[in-house]
């Protein structure tokens, strides 16, 4: 069936719309400050026949981009025993996945007596069980030290919560109070988007609706390759590199050998280093993500839906640690390996079309970890993930203390950490002479040290670039890598895997202190103007002011 | 002008400098429009009581809207100003929160609001509980303030860690400044702010020093003008918060006067909304380039507490919650490579601006649409300068938007205006539902020169039953000043658990903040009715961020109360029982509120009489084709009257459209209440 051109307007808004609600509900009333304050959440519809992504929230992390549509993918392949009011529950990531702590939702929307999409939903819980409190172990040589792993099992019945699900869930992760909080919370955005979603039918009706869906993922399949037309066809490589797995210190590599011919791209990672002892193993499903997620911000005005996939091919890396296979450990995949994929395609794109791309940018997300008990007042856990320098860029110096790639979470303020945990920050501050050199300037990390303050905690870290910047871009010179130093009693340390660490102990004032990455530079730096130069000087950018 | 006791509200904005006079105690009242004055604001302030032909020594009050401070920031043209803070956190300010401006796309640019290289440390610090663990270096802290001034630094902010907890420090900085800075420019964080976050707490505080010398002058040149003529009393300044305060206030806290403008509109959509027994509106600004979106519920517009003026730049003081879309009748329309009509972000501003105001060759905005479909008077371009004819819109529309999406000139405007509908309303719903509200509970409040020309379709999409179009929705903001109340608000972090909060400690807060507000109006000496005190308490469960704002229920602060207004509050909003959760105290809160003696409104229904005027026909596309539809001069209609729709109503500062199904009545205030009618189709459940 035709349809007119307001009505595909008007329909794709709608769609949008549902999702965008979703997410807002989702948000609000979480408990996990990592979904209410990092956003780290996405809503979603997608399609009933082959869960093919049909709208996602536009302010969703980014790194679900492509994950949610695999995870409802992993439900309608394993659950054909579902009924209209049945919510699945998973967070396997060999299904579908990323890192155990993102818990997935999926629920069967009927309208009119039949199945008419899949609403999902996923949300970063701060812990489900495992070695170490929140999950991000950097010494996991199996999945089952990372936490519990759901396969797809009903969480709702009908209606009903069941309640031997949650009850097992809960007695085997930390601070469970909370997390019956988040549950519902999920729960609720599912429902809100139930309502929403029949509201859209109800108005336009289900046959014009379909047809739209069908329209627009036909469009974006369409404006995304005449994107791609753009750039000169040709085999570009690039290589990226995570400084070990946290358990054999040696680096991994990711090889990207990307082709370009005929409004394709093809993404070839076989190259790439096999499957890894620690947990910087990346699943399929998240692989596949950073692919999409690093084309969405070279171009990112094109409508997110499953068309714009459409002419992205990944040939399944075999035999490297980007695909890896039940059990290794998964812990740093979202975080981390997304992270240096998509620094691999912004390179290999870089290569081609320079003129519209930016030089890595830090790409960690900068985990540490720390937990302990504060004798004025109990136990506690505190995440604290760090922003680095982007790369400069066509137009001018990168960002300074930018998010990470695969996320849009913003930083805890310093006196909110301090009030919550027995911490004395000594230093918050920009990390001078950090930004790689060149005609635009990376941007800078930053440069923070932690003092504890009562009672004994255990520090780890999950970063990376400790043993190479991010890269320049055509000429310009990398980013600062990151650097660790902790101070126990007196004595001074640098961890043996340099970005990874973990089981530190801390007693009173004892400190870490954490410099990370900046961006890498664009373009030689013999073209930088001397104004700019003189400028930076004047602030004291290059650590010498 | 008779009589002698007259109020002004004049309000400034970007194009022009509006004026209502009303007479306190009789029912005269004059409304002037003149051009903005960007160089020198107080040129169109005196030029526009002149046009309104105001006696300033007749003039009981005079209230007035700003952009000054907005614009300062936004267009970055604040003075040079200085830091001395914490050290260790120079860079506070530069580094942010970790974000940046786009999800998708790695790029992009911020400034500080101070330099670098104007950003200096000092040894001291607090602990989160505010006990010292280093004294303030004050040596240390004059050294810094003279190299500030040695760098050429107006204005300094002092911005210690922790001070909201103790702001001993910070006090202590002030003393040592007064003696030592060369003006009165010097802001202390936690007297602008006394709310835990330090990035948000020093951005606010530059916000404050950045605008206060460029605000400052300009109040002093303009009372002076003022005074000049015979106006005898202190400026009222209209605040964000939909509040005023005298020039002399604003002049010490000038980013409170953020977002003033949009405020005074707010402000005037509820009290007329309540005069009008219609309490919950959704306020709709349509100017050229840009849509603002407020709720009113009870008669009071919203609040927010915090805004981001810019990326990078927030400012943390109670406003007007105002959203801004992207949308106005300068938006431009173009079909995306996918073959997606989309309307906006883009807009076609002043300059290019429109087709139809000449602009041949340029692109489709919304408003060319409303003009070829005869939604707009073409007549009303006619003193523009060889303005481009019908043919030229139809043409462009023809070309740019009709042949990708196969449709002819007027099919093509037609779906501009769907689209361009559609996407305000989605807008306004996620507005509206943020906030925990179904749009269709309330009423829309359409003003600005294009709010009333799309009111009814927005109603309509939204499942909206009534618009509310006040008498001169061009002048709202002006008329706002004048209806404004002062306004002091305050706020203290506690930062504890609901069940270990010490009673008399809150309770002495809370005295204190009430205190202050009734100081500071006393102060003032602006006459006042009443008096009134509002205490709120900023709450969550402990593991949340997000808090919710509930009034404190008195007499006196009851943890117990509190926290079962919570447990409600929460039950309402999300349908979420959490009784087993331990709620946190995050803020305590004041608003003291002096209430200025009611104006009736009653006037601008009658006064100057009906004018009589015959409808003339025109031809007007509505869904389904071009209707001849009687075109009425909104001056012709009083009190009573009724319009059915089809019907174009038209005014110098506006154009109402009653589509076929509406129907629109003149109400005692002269407010046009437009029933949407119609069948259900656009109310979505």
């Amino acid at each position: 069936m035709s349809i007119d051109p307001v009505t595909l307007a008007v329909i794709e808004n709608g769609l949008r719309q549902v999702c965008s609600e979703m997410d807002l509900v989702h948000e609000k009333t979480s408990f996990s400050p990592v979904i209410s304050e990092a956003y780290d959440r996405s809503n979603g519809i997608y399609h009933r026949d082959d869960g093919e992504m049909i709208a996602q929230g536009e302010l969703g992390l980014p790194i679900f981009l492509g994950v949610m549509q695999f995870a409802t993918q992993a439900v309608i392949e394993r659950r054909r025993d579902l009924e209209p009011g049945d919510i699945i529950i998973q967070n396997d990531p060999y299904l579908g996945g990323t890192h155990l702590m993102d818990v997935k939702m999926v629920m069967p929307f009927h309208y009119q007596g039949r199945l008419w999409c899949w609403l999902s939903n996923t949300g970063h819980w701060p812990d489900t069980g495992g070695m170490v409190p929140g999950g991000f172990s950097s010494t996991a040589t199996e999945i089952q030290q990372e936490g519990l792993r759901l396969p797809p099992v009903k969480l709702v019945k009908r209606g009903e919560l069941v309640q031997d699900v949650v009850d097992i869930i809960l007695n085997n992760i930390r601070v469970p109070e909370e997390r019956i909080g988040d549950i519902r919370a999920q729960i609720g955005a599912l429902r809100t988007g139930e309502k929403r979603l029949t509201a859209l039918l109800d108005r336009y009706g289900a046959e014009t609706v379909d047809a739209a869906i069908r329209e627009l993922k036909g469009r974006s399949a369409r404006l995304m390759r005449a994107r791609i037309e753009a750039v000169p066809d040709g085999t570009y490589s690039a290589s990226a590199f995570i400084d070990s797995d946290g358990v054999v210190n040696e680096p991994l590599e990711i090889a990207l050998d990307m082709t370009v011919a005929g409004g394709e791209i093809t993404f070839d990672f076989t190259r790439s280093s096999p499957p890894c002892r620690g947990p910087m193993n990346s699943v399929w499903a998240t692989t596949q993500s950073a692919v999409y997620v690093a084309i969405k911000h070279i171009f990112p005005e094109v409508p997110i839906n499953a068309g714009c996939f459409e002419p992205l091919h990944i040939p399944i890396p075999e035999g490297t640690f980007l695909y890896a296979q039940y059990p290794r450990p998964v812990a740093g995949c979202a975080a981390e390996v997304a992270q240096r994929i998509m620094e691999a395609v912004f390179a290999a794109m870089g290569q081609a079309i320079p003129e519209r791309l930016f030089a890595a940018p830090a790409g960690t997300s900068g985990n540490l970890a720390l937990g302990g008990y504060d004798p004025e007042a109990g136990g506690y856990i505190m995440y604290l993930f760090s922003g680095g320098g982007y790369g400069g860029w066509w137009e001018t110096d990168g960002l300074t203390n930018g998010c990470s790639s695969v996320g849009i979470s913003k930083t805890q303020p310093i006196e909110i950490l301090e009030q919550h945990y027995p911490l004395l920050f000594e230093r918050y501050a920009l990390r001078e002479g950090s930004g790689g050199l060149g005609k635009h300037r990376g941007g800078f990390g930053v440069d923070y040290k932690i003092r504890l303050l009562r009672g004994e905690g255990k520090a780890s870290f999950l970063m990376d670039h400790g043993r190479f910047g991010p890269p320049g871009l055509i000429g310009g010179e990398p980013g600062a890598v990151n650097e660790i130093e902790v101070s126990q009693a007196g004595e001074r340390s640098v961890p043996e895997h340099l970005s990874k660490g973990e089981g530190y102990v801390l007693s009173e004032g004892d400190w870490v202190h954490v410099k990370t990455p900046g961006g890498g530079g664009y373009g030689p730096v013999e073209e930088r103007e001397e104004t700019l130069r003189e400028r930076d000087r004047r602030r004291g950018y290059d650590g010498e002011g | 002008m008779s009589g002698n006791d007259w109020q002004a509200g004049i309000d400034v904005g970007g194009t022009n400098t509006d004026l209502i006079l009303l007479d306190v105690a009789g029912e005269a009242f004059r409304v002037a429009k003149v051009p903005t004055t960007p160089e020198d604001q107080s040129r169109g302030v005196m030029a526009g009581l002149t046009a309104g032909g105001a006696v300033l020594s007749e003039l009981s009050a005079l209230l007035h809207g700003t952009t000054i401070a907005t614009n300062a920031v936004l267009e970055r043209k604040g003075a040079r100003i200085g830091l001395v803070t914490t050290a260790g956190f120079r860079d506070v300010l530069e580094l942010g929160r970790r974000t940046r401006p786009y999800n998708y796309g790695m790029f992009g640019y911020f400034e500080a609001l101070i330099d670098r290289e104007l950003r200096l440390e000092v040894a001291e610090r607090m602990d989160a509980k505010g006990r010292i663990l280093t004294p303030l270096d004050e040596v240390g802290l004059g050294v810094a303030l003279d190299r500030l001034r040695e760098l050429g630094a107006e204005a300094v902010v002092i911005h210690f860690l922790h001070a909201y907890a103790n702001p001993v420090h910070e006090e202590r900085a002030l003393e040592i400044a007064a003696a030592r800075w060369p003006n009165d420019y010097v802001t202390a964080s936690a007297r602008v702010l006394r709310e835990v976050r330090e990035f948000e707490r020093a951005s606010t505080a530059a916000v404050n020093a950045f605008v206060q010398p460029v605000l400052a002058r300009y109040l002093g040149r303009i009372s002076e003008r003022l005074g000049a003529e015979g106006y005898g009393r202190d400026l009222l300044v209209m605040q964000g918060n939909g509040g005023t305060m005298t020039a002399p206030a604003a002049a010490r806290q000038p980013v409170q006067t953020v977002m003033s403008g949009p405020a005074a509109g707010a402000i005037a959509a509820a009290r007329i909304g309540q005069a009008a027994e219609m309490p919950d509106l959704i306020a709709c600004d349509m100017g050229g380039t840009s849509f603002d979106v407020s709720l009113i519920r009870g008669g009071e517009p919203a609040l927010s507490a915090e805004k981001d003026l810019a990326y990078g730049v927030p400012v943390r003081v109670p406003m007007v919650d105002i959203h801004t879309i992207g949308a106005g009748g300068g938006s431009i329309a173009h079909v995306d490579e996918g073959g997606i009509l989309r309307v906006g972000p883009e807009s076609a501003g002043a300059a290019p601006g429109p087709i139809c105001y000449a602009k041949v060759g340029e692109r489709v905005t919304v408003t060319d649409a409303n003009l070829l479909l005869g939604r707009v008077d073409p007549a009303g371009f006619a003193g523009l300068d060889g303005r481009a004819g019908d043919d030229a819109v139809a043409t462009a529309l023809r070309e740019q938007i009709g042949a990708p999406l196969g449709l002819d000139a007027v099919e093509a405007a037609a779906a501009v205006l769907a689209v361009a509908g559609n996407q305000l309303a989605s807008a306004i719903r996620l507005v509206s539902i943020e906030k925990g509200n179904d749009p269709r509970d309330f009423a829309l409040f359409a003003f600005g020169g294009a709010g009333p020309l799309h009111a009814v379709a927005l109603a309509r999409e939204l499942g909206i039953p009534k618009v509310l179009v006040p008498r001169f929705p061009g002048i709202t903001s002006a008329l706002g000043c004048v209806l404004a109340d002062l306004r002091h608000d305050y706020v203290e972090t506690v930062w504890r658990s609901l069940g270990d909060v010490d009673t008399a400690a809150a309770e002495a807060i809370l005295a204190e903040q009430a205190r202050r507000g009734r100081a500071a109006i006393a102060e003032e000496g602006v006459a006042t009715a009443a008096i009134d005190v509002l205490h709120e308490a900023d709450l969550l469960y402990r593991g949340q961020s997000h808090v919710f704002r509930m009034a404190v229920p008195g007499p006196g602060f009851s943890a117990e109360a509190v926290a079962a207004g919570l447990a409600e509050q929460y039950r309402a909003r999300f349908e979420i029982v959490l009784e087993d959760m331990t709620p946190v105290l995050a803020n305590l809160r004041t608003t003291v509120f002096g209430r200025r003696a009611p104006l009736d409104l009653s006037r601008l229904g009658t006064a100057g009489g009906r004018v009589a005027g015959g409808a003339t026909m025109r031809p007007v596309w509505f869904e389904g084709g071009f209707v001849e539809t009687p075109i009425l001069p909104r001056e012709s209609l009083g009190p009573g009257d009724r319009v059915e729709g089809p019907a174009i109503v038209v005014q110098a500062d506006t154009t109402i459209v009653v589509d076929p199904a509406a129907r629109g009545e003149i109400d005692s205030h002269g407010n046009m209440i437009i029933v949407v009618g119609g069948d259900d189709d656009g109310q979505e459940g």
